[in-house]
């Protein structure tokens, strides 16, 4: 490299070589080639939360009309469309991508690697869920937002009842945002499998590492289904194919079982990832290592592997034979048992531990108390006779609110608290914390526990207005209250964002005296490879395992010749395999590149060419993909000279 | 933090007031008329008591956990993990088990001798068909207090789903296959019941009403409906009924033996002794029915019917007609 003197570099000088070598260009031109997991993951959560914030103002806007009866804050059409973009952007464009963001920022460095094993895929990923994003939010731009429901079930959602492009918007985004999630899972299950550092066997990966595994499992079977759901629904729409026509022999009923085979799953897709935030948290603020570690991994797989089986409750009311139904009734039960464990070890841990009363433990308990509620509630939604009065209503609303909003948005929040200090080098306000914390707890039970008691008064959900004396003003008066004061809550934090951002203590390299590889790092944020010298873990919990963490040594051979420094100021990272984490043998991290931004911008090409249904620019997508494509793999023969 | 324990044990308690205290208007499901729904919310009530004393326990153990400091404890990890994670949840769910099983049985069993309808859902409104006596109304569904009634499900464009909480779950109504529900209302009385299922722009005004009378009455309602209609009573009418032939109504809508027999829209046969408008859009009196008449996109908008534009005479005499069909 650079270093072309006979003696050989001081560490100083090899510190700052490394520096000047994965420095990324500023300004425009870095921001569209980085491949840098770190950069990939801060913007997807900063995406992400962008998003979190339109859904917000959205779900306040639907109360502001569900307050009163007969109100005319909106009219049907307005509320149809901002229900429907209110839950498909809280699932597909905040849940899902602020997961897969932390998950991009924190898996190497828990895992003691200097990338992903895919960056540039990971670099694709984001823009695919970006241009997405942006594909299904420009429906407002043209004033045709998607009026069908986050589902779209059909025959509503056909273009005999939403005529328009209105629904192509959704059938197109969705499907579109679905590569995304895809590529980001192959990605996160590789890096898992290869990347960890010596010594970490899977016996040792942090909860956090086992979650995201279970994770993108999970996707990677989930999100086919959704993909032939929404293609077929958009083959039906565009080309006239009859999948989900009665007319033509077709069922709207396989709409349903395939969207729900997905859409079972990726509740806990959600939900395995936060869980694993708490599994993290908790211990860390408990002071005392997780109990039943094996345990709390194999719940995380086990409901993973059950998440498969249930999703025909989501369709117990919709004629099918009782004895199929019983089958999905008892799976929905069994999958209790493995979040029944999950909760005991954390329980177990709390229990002989010492508290520390921070802001992300406060939040890691905030999950415990409402999970539990959604997750009792989810309970009786898995009998029979009770999900038949019970869904569709708000009942079914207040569940997944506490399931959805509480179970993974106050783990995520708890996340902000304890990982931030390490992305952005800085504290959050522990004061302002907490008082964010309680309005949001306090703000989150007032609006949705009375639902579940709308839902028995019979409130159906997706209801634009209601009359006058039916008992429902009193609650939804309560509702709305709530989700303000929620709404409240969500802002202080955002406020204590920026405030650190402008002046917050300097976090250091471990301001939580943490366990994981992740808070290794001398600086916050972490240098731009992460680790010069490639760390040694020790134990399940290296940084309290031992005084101080040892480093691997550059080798000679092929496997281990890119552990030290030396494979820092080589662009390069170990690749480690099997269940012993044995050095296999060198990656050449690639350099920024924009060819993953070209096929991403390329295949929006294309799904717009078919929204609008304009073959020419169809083919020009297809082409500037073609182009990316291409240049990626051309590139990669060259790298791996 | 004894506020935090405080609320989280009184909130499944507040609920559960909150519950009662609302009964007494609203379509409410722990608020049963019939063995449907009494066994379902017998269901409710015994998990609620379970969900409440499952929550009390794991919410302290985690409240006290976090509160106790660090402190030597008689019980080990495992136990906890065991007895709290495995054990106690197997239990509790092999009960629950058992109770949906045995209630779905219940639920599911045909009764002897119901009386038997047709159900199908549209854009906005429900059509309901009695195919043995041969009579059709729509969005108001009569019903001989204490018989068994069996009603089959369909839909002409898009799914609905059935829903009168008092009486029974929800069963959807899927288009190109039957679906059928069961109830029994078992004191006379209204049930208000709305469509569960997202259904398009006016789906938060797609309701219905199941009217339980006693057999007597219900039996002289459905002879009035066999029986051949007679001529209109006054000139009044016999003008009204020139209105509705000529006019689009007779287009879209039925009223047995006359020339009408559109079926785009609701059957009127029966329409006098309706107490509402547009599937219980609003009540139905006079002032409403011209309203809904002249336009009724300003009362259910997005509903198929157009505005229809009359002479105040011609208003006149047709609300005159349509009051008197019984």
């Amino acid at each position: 490299m650079t270093v072309t003197e006979e003696r050989p570099p001081t560490p100083e000088e090899e510190h700052e070589a490394i520096e000047i070598l994965w420095e990324e260009a500023p300004g425009a031109p870095g921001f569209f080639a980085s491949v840098d997991h770190k950069r990939i993951g801060m913007r997807y959560i900063y995406t992400a939360f962008i998003f979190f914030f339109i859904a917000g103002l959205q779900a306040l806007l639907l109360r502001a009309q569900l307050t009163s009866p007969d109100s005319q804050v909106m009219g049907p059409q307005t509320y149809n469309q901002m229900f429907t973009m209110h839950g498909t952007t809280m699932i597909f464009l905040f849940n899902t991508p602020v997961l897969a963001g932390f998950g991009n920022y924190l898996l190497p460095l828990q895992l003691g690697t200097r990338d992903m094993a895919f960056p540039r895929l990971n670099a694709f990923s984001y823009w695919i869920f970006i241009l997405a994003a942006i594909f299904m939010y420009s429906s407002y731009l043209v004033g045709r937002p998607p009026t069908g429901g986050w589902f779209a079930y059909v025959p509503n959602a056909n273009k005999t009842y939403s005529p328009g492009i209105n629904m192509d918007f959704w059938g197109l985004g969705v499907t579109f945002v679905g590569i995304s999630t895809t590529v980001g899972a192959v990605n996160f299950i590789v890096t898992i499998f290869k990347m960890r550092a010596p010594g970490m066997t899977l016996n040792r990966m942090p909860m956090f590492v086992w979650s995201i595994l279970a994770m993108a499992v999970m996707i990677i079977f989930a999100v086919p289904a959704l993909t032939v759901g929404t293609v077929l629904l958009e083959a039906d729409r565009l080309f006239g194919t009859q999948f989900y026509e009665v007319a033509g022999g077709g069922s709207p009923l396989l709409y349903q079982h395939l969207f729900w085979f997905w859409g079972h799953p990726e509740v806990y897709i959600l939900f395995v990832p936060a869980a694993g935030m708490v599994a993290t948290i908790i211990p860390v603020f408990a002071r005392r290592r997780l109990a039943g570690y094996k345990w709390v991994a194999a719940s995380l797989v086990g409901i993973a592997f059950i998440s498969f089986g249930v999703w025909v409750h989501h369709m117990f009311a919709t004629g099918l034979p009782a004895l199929a139904m019983s089958m999905f009734s008892a799976a929905s039960l069994i999958i209790a048992v493995p979040s029944g464990v999950l909760f005991f070890c954390l329980i177990a841990t709390i229990w002989r531990g010492e508290v520390e009363w921070t802001t992300p433990f406060l939040f890691a308990l905030g999950w415990f108390l409402i999970f539990l509620l959604g997750g009792v509630t989810g309970v009786m939604l898995g009998v029979l006779p009770f999900n038949w009065q019970a869904t569709d209503s708000y009942f079914i609303v207040a569940h997944f609110h506490y399931v959805l909003n509480g179970a993974v948005v106050f783990p995520i929040f708890g996340a902000l608290y304890y990982w931030l200090p390490k992305m952005t080098g800085r504290m959050l306000d522990e004061k302002l914390g907490k008082i964010s914390f309680w309005i949001m707890f306090v703000g989150f039970n007032l609006a949705f526990f009375p639902m579940h008691v709308l839902g028995f008064l019979g409130m159906p959900r997706r209801i634009y207005t209601y009359s006058e004396g039916l008992g429902w003003e009193t609650l939804n008066v309560v509702v709305t209250f709530g989700s303000a004061l929620f709404g409240f809550g969500t802002l202080l934090t955002l406020i204590n964002f920026f405030v650190s951002k402008a002046r917050g203590k300097p976090a250091g390299g471990n301001p939580w005296n943490a366990d994981g590889l992740e808070w290794s790092t001398p600086t916050s944020p972490p240098p731009e490879c992460n680790f010069e010298s490639i760390p040694v873990a020790a134990g399940r919990h290296p940084l309290w395992d031992s005084e101080k963490l040892e480093e691997a040594e550059s080798g000679t051979d092929d496997a281990t010749k890119s552990m030290g420094p030396s494979g820092a100021l080589n662009r390069q990272t170990p690749i480690l395999g099997g269940m012993q984490s044995d050095p296999e043998e060198t990656m050449e991290i690639p350099e920024p590149t924009y060819l993953p931004f070209v096929l991403a911008l390329g295949i929006a090409v294309l799904f717009v060419g078919l929204l609008i249904e304009a073959a020419l620019v169809g083919v020009l997508g297809l082409v500037v993909a073609a182009i990316g494509i291409t240049g990626w793999l051309w590139r990669t023969e060259a790298d791996l000279q | 933090m004894t506020r935090a324990r405080r609320r989280a044990l009184s909130l499944p308690a507040l609920g559960l007031v909150l519950l009662a205290a609302c009964s007494r208007q609203s379509p409410n499901a722990l608020d049963p008329e019939g063995p449907a729904a009494k066994s379902v919310a017998s269901v409710a009530w015994l998990m609620f008591g379970l969900a409440t004393a499952v929550y009390v326990v794991v919410a302290g153990f985690i409240i006290i956990g976090a509160l106790r400091g660090k402190k030597e404890s008689r019980i080990s990890d495992g136990a906890f993990i065991w007895i709290g994670g495995l054990l106690v949840p197997c239990v509790i769910l092999g009960g629950l088990a058992v109770v949906t099983v045995k209630t779905t049985d219940t639920l599911r069993k045909p009764d002897a001798n119901p009386l038997r309808i047709e159900a199908t859902g549209y854009q906005f409104w429900w059509a309901v068909e009695y195919k043995d006596e041969k009579v059709t109304t729509a969005n108001e569904i009569r019903v001989p207090a204490g018989r068994p009634v069996e009603i089959g499900l369909h839909s002409k464009d898009v799914i609905h789903s059935f829903w009168v909480p008092q009486l029974a779950g929800k069963v959807d109504m899927v288009p190109g296959q039957r679906n059928v529900i069961r109830f029994t209302a078992e004191k006379p009385g209204e049930y208000r019941g709305q469509c569960a299922e997202f259904c398009g722009l006016q789906h938060a005004k797609m309701a219905l009403l199941v009217i339980a009378e006693e057999a007597g009455e219900y039996q002289r309602w459905v002879t009035r409906q066999q029986r051949p209609r007679g001529g209109p009573s006054s000139e009044r009418e016999a003008a009204g009924e020139q209105v509705f032939m000529r006019s689009s109504c007779a287009g879209c809508h039925t009223v047995r033996d006359t020339e009408a027999q559109g079926t785009l829209g609701p059957d009127l046969s029966d329409f006098g002794g309706r107490k509402s408008l547009g599937a219980l859009a609003t009540e139905n009196n006079r002032a409403n029915l011209a309203g809904w008449i002249e336009n009724s996109q300003s009362i259910k908008p997005g509903n198929l019917m157009p505005p229809v534009q009359l002479e105040p005479d011609e208003l006149l005499n047709l609300l005159e007609y349509l009051e008197n069909l019984r």
